[in-house]
């Protein structure tokens, strides 16, 4: 990669950062190298997998097909950022709790994920819930606890 | 279950026994695990790799003046940089990477160091080697007929652990045969013989976490790894095998490991790190793109297996004959044992008196094939449970009746000689006939025959398989200390892939000293630190690792009860173990606390010194050559303790697309005790659907020896639209008298049958389909002209 550096200044997990980086880099490596949050995954680096989703403004987005000059002026939150003063989310608690997580590493795209489908639909159906994580791939659960892990979340969360 | 056995009830401390949720659950949870991909050291170097545009060729030579000369780069590696130096399990034969030839499209062929992973991908791609094509054989058929190409000119002289004089061909690596009595005898006094050949698919690991290593040289030469691995064990012996190294001089680390399911049991991309970092003298970090991962490293092997099955009119079996093709692709790897497994299992958990099976594995110019999750016995079970189903549809009679007529039972053989002590068989059928209502569908099916056309443009059928797998081979140890304030250090080598061992060894090391898992440190699996632990697979942690631990920590106990009955004044047959890391006098309320006792180990002149304690194991179970003839096979003596299970699917097959959907399944399966419950359903769950995707949509194809599908957009991994919600685990609990807690692996046992039994249920609706997967274009020709699938 070559060509001149490129000034991006964004906020990620509420604070605010600068970083420079050439056009052609993606969020995904901006958050794992130059940012040191490494929760993020690189699982197939083709947007397949879901292991690199962040939120950005609040949507879910492969970090693997962002680019990091993209993400300019907006809010960027990774699973590093999901905790709440220092507590688990209740998403994060709902996982632990389901005993859903095995291998771990597609649950920081996995835990993004479920936390957007939350924040848009606090009481998804079952149905609601297998369509919302569809787009992460997961090799150890089978999908069962995952499941049960939001639907565990959605009942502990307080009614809008 | 029986409650009062003692198995059930043994435990001191609280969590034997209890879901709890991972130990490491959390930090998995919020992005602080740490793997290798995630660290750095001071001056890293990124890797990249050169793969073989060629099937089969003769390297002639590099060119490398290009890409040295592109700025920061450090060092190249090629077949000229090592030496003719073996590795592999059964036998050796890879080289670090590729050495005079290149024998499949993907094989590594030169590695670089650079300071940016950009400048590494452009070196790499300005490497010219050049090649003489060599005519390639990419089936079985071909690499086994006379004149064919060979792969390995110098296969004889490479070490090996079985007996190779079997052999038929020159790309034939092994040729292995189990007989018992005279099935000839046996097809002649049979009311009804059934034979058919049955196909599975090459399945790719598709572990989250691709191949990855890091590299460190220190001033003295030694090298430290850090490594997405199964075994750190086999790791070091890897590397010494393969660059000379002693093993005194490699240490290996696993940190947290993103699934691995087989596909890290072998080398990796750990010597390329290594000998990167020799090379260039800074710390080297290779890590794969998953394209790189899916065409260079390893898959389940395909394989074509003949199944003939006698029985008698009355539905007794009687005799089964096998002959299997394992397709082990350009490297060995484990291909023997992968292939002698299928057939151990290749009769299934059936009586029957006369049995020859007969197993060949070749070398292609493809993938190599290697270690998956069931190790060989998801294809026998397929191809036997499949063929349990045809005999029983020749016979008319029910399937779960014409299993339950023929399972094998406690104080029964297997084929290779083995006792069966106990079997949760019988209990794990009817347990999935009667949760599924199996008798109740099946007579409602029965009342309303599928048309040729249904109505709704679906047809739903409902299938069963049993499973019998075995947890344990090899050898493991475990060390556990008492720490200065009285907690426990407890060391293994077993490396926690993510399926829990960490966990459940804790528990079972909290629960032989009467403490929480709390106050078991368990400590990363390292060569410098750690126990040997041959490595996570077979199913055996908990099983084998279990017993080690559980010895290293009667040995602590028995250590500080005679500390304890020292400083309590009393005999040391009175003192006892009391919850929460105490000692007392029996039938007294003086107690000492751990932390106590370990000061007196450690600080006083006659407390003796710290106290440490270790276990070692090796399942040890000779064969009776007079049972059962076996030849050409890598050694059976220490199998372990046999799991059984059984499974039973509701499916669904759309007959405008051919789309098959699994709807609900039944999984029940004899753990022999749960230590972790939930953790147990989550390897049923996990396990079942992994073969699902085997079973329906996952297929490597290859265009001539070329990888067609390298993505996750083009190779169909089961997503959550894809598996039933209603995977209904069922931990069945008969006690294993070998094992201190009565505890059982249940790694694999779940994807054994999930093949066979998503076969079944397709059967009852439907023609039957005797190729994995069952892609829709193959239902669809089933269905249309009723094609099974074999051959095409």
């Amino acid at each position: 990669m070559s060509g001149p550096m490129v000034a991006v200044q964004m906020t990620v997990n509420g604070e605010p950062v600068a970083v420079a980086t050439v056009v052609e880099r993606t969020l995904l490596d901006v958050l794992r190298d130059d940012l040191g949050l490494t929760g993020t995954k690189n699982g197939c680096g083709m947007g397949a997998c879901g292991a690199c989703n962040v939120l950005i403004d609040g949507v879910a987005h492969r970090a693997c097909l962002s680019l990091a000059v993209t993400v300019a002026g907006r809010s960027v939150t990774t699973v590093e950022g999901l905790a709440e003063g220092g507590q688990p989310s209740v998403v994060q608690q709902a996982f632990l709790d389901a005993g859903a997580i095995q291998c771990g590493f597609c649950m920081p795209g996995m835990i993004v994920s479920a936390t957007e489908l939350l924040a848009n639909n606090p009481r998804p159906s079952r149905e609601e819930i297998r369509v919302g994580l569809s787009g992460n791939l997961c090799r150890c659960s089978g999908y069962v606890k995952v499941v049960e892990a939001v639907e565990l979340a959605a009942r502990r969360l307080p009614a809008r | 279950m029986n409650a009062l056995d003692p198995l059930l009830t043994k435990t001191v401390g609280g969590s034997v026994g209890q879901t709890m949720s991972r130990l490491e659950a959390w930090e998995k949870a919020c992005g602080a695990a740490v793997y290798t991909g995630d660290m750095v050291l001071p001056g890293l170097l990124h890797g990249a790799v050169l793969t073989s545009p060629h099937p089969h060729a003769r390297i002639r030579g590099y060119d490398l003046t290009a890409a040295l000369a592109l700025p920061g780069v450090k060092a190249i590696i090629t077949g000229d940089d090592v030496e003719d130096r073996y590795m592999g399990l059964c036998v050796k034969d890879e080289t670090v990477l590729a050495r005079h030839k290149v024998r499949y499209i993907g094989e590594i062929v030169a590695a670089v160091a650079a300071t940016t992973p950009e400048i590494a991908r452009a070196a790499a791609d300005l490497i010219r080697v050049d090649y003489e094509e060599l005519p390639a054989v990419f089936t079985v058929e071909d690499a086994m007929a006379p004149g064919a190409p060979v792969l390995h000119e110098a296969f004889d002289a490479y070490a090996k652990i079985y007996d190779a004089s079997t052999r038929t061909a020159p790309n034939e690596l092994s040729n292995s045969r189990l007989v018992k009595g005279d099935v000839a005898a046996g097809f002649a006094r049979s009311d009804v013989v059934v034979e058919r050949v049955y196909e599975t698919s090459a399945q790719y690991h598709a572990y989250l976490e691709p191949s990855v290593a890091l590299a460190s040289v220190d001033g003295r030469g030694k090298v430290t790894v850090w490594s997405s691995t199964q075994s750190v064990f086999r790791t070091q012996a890897n590397l010494n095998e393969c660059l000379g190294i002693p093993m005194a001089k490699i240490r290996c680390i696993a940190p947290r490991i993103g699934g691995g399911f087989g596909g890290k049991s072998e080398s990796m991309v750990q010597p390329l790190a290594v000998a990167l970092a020799l090379k260039s003298g800074r710390p080297v970090r290779v890590v794969l793109s998953r394209e790189e991962d899916m065409v260079t490293q390893r898959a389940r092997h395909p394989a074509r297996i003949r199944v003939k099955t006698g029985a008698l009119a009355d539905g007794s079996l009687v005799a089964r004959e096998v002959e299997a093709w394992f397709d082990g692709g350009a490297y060995a790897d484990d291909s023997p044992a992968v292939m002698n497994f299928a057939l151990f299992f290749a009769a299934g958990p059936y009586r029957f008196d006369d049995v020859d099976i007969r197993g060949h594995a070749v070398y292609t110019n493809k993938l190599r094939s290697g270690a998956f999750r069931g190790f060989g016995n998801p294809q026998a079970t397929f191809a036997g449970e499949c063929q349990i189903d045809e005999v029983a549809e020749a016979l008319g009679m029910d399937p779960v009746a014409l299993r339950l007529k023929n399972l094998i039972e406690p104080g029964d053989r297997w084929i290779g000689g083995q006792v069966i002590t106990n079997s949760g068989l019988r209990e794990s059928l009817e347990a999935v006939v009667r949760e599924s209502r199996w008798h109740e569908r099946k007579t409602a099916a029965k009342a309303a025959p599928v048309p040729a056309a249904s109505a709704s443009g679906t047809r739903r059928g409902l299938g069963v398989a049993l499973t019998a797998h075995v947890c344990g081979f090899l050898s493991t140890g475990a060390v556990v200390r008492l720490a200065q304030d009285g907690s426990i250090a407890l060391n293994t080598g077993a490396v926690d892939l993510g399926q829990g061992s960490d966990t459940v060894l804790a528990q079972m090391c909290a629960g032989a000293l009467g403490l929480t898992v709390d106050d078991i440190n368990v400590v990363a699996p390292d060569t410098d630190a750690s126990p040997y632990n041959s490595g996570t697979n077979c199913s055996r942690v908990t099983y084998m690792v279990g017993r080690a631990v559980s010895i290293a920590a009667e040995s602590v106990r028995a250590q500080m009860a005679a500390l304890a009955a020292g400083m309590l004044d009393c005999p040391e047959e009175e003192v006892e173990l009391r919850e929460g890391g105490l000692m007392g006098v029996r039938g007294g309320n003086r107690t000492v606390t751990f932390a106590q006792i370990a000061a007196k180990s450690l600080w006083f002149a006659d407390g003796g010194g710290p106290v440490i304690g270790a276990g070692s194991v090796m399942h040890n179970e000779p064969l009776d050559p007079k049972h059962t003839l076996l030849s050409g096979m890598v050694s059976f003596d220490n199998v372990g303790a046999f799991v059984f299970g059984a499974q039973v699917a509701d499916v669904e097959i759309d007959e405008v697309t051919g789309k098959v959907e699994v709807k609900e399944a039944w999984c029940a399966h004899d753990v022999g005790r749960a230590i972790n419950p939930g953790a147990v359903e989550g390897q049923i769950q996990g396990g079942f659907v992994q073969g699902l995707g085997w079973a329906l949509t996952e297929e490597m194809v290859w265009d001539g020896g070329r990888l067609a599908n390298p993505t996750f957009h083009d190779y169909k991994l089961p997503s959550t639209l894809d598996v039933p919600h209603d995977i209904h685990a069922i931990v069945l609990e008969v006690p294993e008298p070998s094992h201190p807690f009565g505890a059982k692996g249940i790694g694999e046992p779940p994807l054994v049958g999930a093949g066979a039994v998503i076969a079944n249920a397709v059967a009852a609706a439907a023609p039957r389909v005797r190729k994995l997967p069952i892609l829709p274009e193959r239902m669809l020709r089933a269905l249309r002209f009723g094609e099974d699938g074999v051959g095409g």
